[in-house]
């Protein structure tokens, strides 16, 4: 079989065990390519009928607007149930306080959100777009990753995943989370974009905008990123690799208008997808903490 | 382009690390980013070398210990293939981890240290790959730089194993002649090996093919029933799993189990498309010419080659918690879809996983592997691991703490 049917395969199947082993299950959608793919997968899995899960969007309210256009478009597209979680309302109810200074970011703050989200909806599994080869803690992570009802990640109490039987049994109050894109890497999704003509929002692909030197890396000229005098504001070409919150994620300097130039791209660059992320950059195991914490 | 899927087994001292680290950093898998970050954990060889077994440990408790505690899984692709690694402990109080692995790999590299040659643990990991009957079987002999590299000692290894391979009946065994550490025959063939004549471990696993057992039955557990019910699909009624084995044809006669009503194969989909046959993998939709009575955990399986159904078997386990099997607790067996209730009343006997040994009167405990005997609430749809080894294959769960407690791989009739 070929690679890309293989993957496909495999991820198809892990979506209809979550069907089949949970009550309430949900997507957890972030409007980037990964998500985007689980969606395609997703109608793979289930069409004609609906999906058994609405996508759940955890937004920072700093999201590119690019995102959140495509989003809504997306869910009209193939009518299927989006509920949103704002970080504002956990802001506004006092859950979170908003760091302070020039970085401040709201990426940390959605662990929070998305904690609140899954509660008030009493969702049991929530699926992910997570990749073992985005990042070593990851790469250590089961398909099926249960989660207490803090939301934390143990990984020294993992259980045993052997063949592809997954045991989704948990207690009241746990969740899990769902990776069915695990075993992929970041060529074979952008591979299976190309192959399969999957849309994806506008910037992911080169275009001109104005960008700001932030820490050695360009940062969209937004105004959550408290942009002051000392900045330099520019207007490059650029596209982003992996699509976040706009105070954490970086563009790339590029030409790559179509699939094939970012495919290229990619295979030529020598750093790595989360090397454009500045929430990975803050310690050797930034990542291994947040998702103790309850992170995607 | 396919996906190869393999696990290496061997100890830290073995150079199992160091063997994936040289794989991926001269595939040039490893990234500027990646690499940088290694630096600044300043893990260094005694020469002075960047550690390239930093690679593979991924969580902090490893990187702090400088030992691999977990199943780790990494990527790398060549112009000819898509690799998955599974990177296991090897120590034997890590067998349930090498176990996890093992099960999700088509091949094995089994790390022998040049200078110490056959040992205990080498003939545990070639235990492993026997019980979840891998398809192959490949002997990385390392450190060769160590022995000078010097041929005798290849040749008496090799002959060292054969042995060991006749007696655990592994059918498909090769070796190679490598040193990790210096990157000889990984990816670049050596000129300090020039009596060795064959691939380079690079080389071999970009080619190496397997034998496929199941080409002539098919299973298909059920995992999900797609009912629209809307106005334009009314009576929409399809069937959704993955295929085990091959030969699933369009007017195929077949027997639903464990109900054991007979139907036949109406229509075959995938992604809204019509196909005459399903191959081994696909997850597919399918439709019967009779309307009966499926749902999930069901099996649909050829009817001229049908699938076992019974309420008692003989299986070989292995135990993954610190709690021993317990012959008085109702645990839950898991194959595939499928749940059912199951008792454990007898307890044949448990292998010394080092010599292969049968032990009896004993407890099984954690990374212990033995032959037990099963009683289920229901029928279980199953095959015996030597016709059907991809539907002989089961989980127990601890219906307490849901934890996942053993696998099973059924092996005979009780």
């Amino acid at each position: 079989m070929d690679y890309l049917d293989h993957l496909e395969a495999e991820a198809i199947y892990i979506l209809r065990e979550v069907a089949g082993q949970f009550e309430n299950p949900a997507l957890l959608f972030s409007g980037g390519k990964d998500s985007i793919t689980l969606v395609h997968l997703a109608k793979k899995a289930f069409r004609p009928g609906k999906f058994p899960f609405p996508l759940v969007h955890i937004d920072t309210g700093h999201n590119f607007p690019e995102t959140i256009a495509f989003r809504d478009w997306l869910i009209e597209q193939t009518g299927e149930k989006l509920i949103v979680g704002l970080v504002q309302d956990s802001i506004n109810a006092g859950k979170v306080i908003e760091q302070k200074g020039k970085n401040a970011s709201r990426n940390p703050l959605q662990i929070v959100t998305l904690l609140d989200t899954i509660e008030k909806h009493s969702f049991d599994a929530c699926i992910g777009g997570a990749r073992r080869d985005e990042e070593k803690a990851r790469a250590k992570e089961r398909i099926f990753s249960v989660r207490d009802e803090f939301g934390q990640w143990d990984p020294k109490r993992q259980r045993p995943e052997l063949w592809n039987i997954f045991n989704g049994r948990i207690h009241k109050g746990e969740n899990v989370r769902v990776f069915p894109i695990s075993n992929w890497t970041e060529l074979d999704v952008w591979n299976y974009i190309k192959r399969e003509n999957i849309a994806l929002p506008s910037i992911y692909f080169s275009h001109e905008r104005d960008v700001v030197l932030r820490n050695g890396q360009w940062m969209a000229a937004a105004d959550c990123l408290n942009i002051d005098a000392e900045d330099r504001v520019e207007h490059r070409s650029v596209r982003f690799r992996t699509v976040g919150d706009m105070t954490c994620t970086a563009a790339v300097s590029s030409q790559a208008v179509e699939l094939d130039d970012i495919i290229a791209e990619i295979k030529a660059s020598t750093v790595s997808e989360r090397g454009a992320r500045m929430d990975d950059k803050v310690s050797e195991a930034a990542m291994e903490e947040r998702k103790k914490q309850g992170y995607f | 382009m396919n996906i190869l899927k393999f696990i290496t087994a061997g100890s830290v001292d073995d150079g199992k690390s160091t063997l994936i680290g040289r794989l991926l950093y001269d595939t040039n898998s490893i990234l500027d980013d990646q690499l940088e970050a290694i630096q600044k954990a300043n893990r260094k060889n005694d020469d002075g070398t960047v550690d390239l077994a930093i690679l593979t440990d991924g969580l902090k408790a490893e990187r702090e210990q400088g030992i691999t505690i977990d199943v780790a899984y990494k990527y790398f692709q060549t112009e000819r293939r898509k690799f998955i690694i599974a990177d296991a402990p090897g120590h034997i109080q890590y067998t349930r981890n090498m176990i996890t692995g093992a099960s999700n790999s088509d091949l094995i590299i089994i790390l022998v240290d040049a200078r110490k040659g056959v040992i205990e643990q080498t003939k545990r990991h070639s235990f492993i790959a026997k019980l979840l009957s891998l398809k192959q079987v490949l002997v990385c002999v390392n450190k060769m730089d160590m022995v000078d590299y010097e041929q005798a000692v290849f040749e008496n290894i090799k002959t060292d194993y054969e042995k060991l391979a006749r007696n655990l009946k592994l059918e498909h065994v090769d070796f190679i002649p490598v040193s990790a550490l210096k990157g000889d025959n990984i990816v670049a063939k050596s000129d300090r090996i020039s009596w060795y004549t064959g691939p380079t471990l690079l080389d071999y696993l970009e080619n190496v093919e397997f034998e496929e057992k199941n080409n002539s039955s098919w299973r298909f557990p059920v995992q999900w029933v797609i009912r629209p019910q809307t106005a334009e699909l009314p009576d929409y009624r399809g069937y959704a799993g993955r295929v085990l084995g091959e030969g699933l044809t369009v007017g195929d006669e077949v027997v639903v189990l464990p109900s054991g009503v007979r139907s036949s194969i109406k229509s075959i989909e995938l992604n809204q498309i019509e196909l005459d046959a399903a191959h081994n993998g696909q997850s597919v939709i399918l439709h019967l010419s009779d309307d009966i009575d499926i749902s999930r955990g069901d099996f649909i399986v050829s009817a001229t080659n049908a699938a076992l159904s019974e309420r008692s078997f003989e299986a070989n386990i292995s135990w993954f918690e610190n709690k021993a099997l317990d012959m008085n607790q109702v645990y839950l067996l898991q194959n595939h879809s499928k749940v059912t209730k199951i008792k454990i009343p007898e307890i044949l006997y448990k292998f010394d996983v080092n010599t292969q040994e049968r032990i009896y009167d004993e407890d099984i405990r954690l990374n212990d592997i033995g032959r037990i005997v099963v009683k289920a609430a229901d029928d279980v749809v199953f095959d015996l691991n030597r016709d059907f080894p991809e539907n002989a294959r089961a989980i127990i769960v601890d219906p307490r703490n849901n934890l996942t407690v053993g696998a099973l791989i059924v092996e005979d009739f009780a």
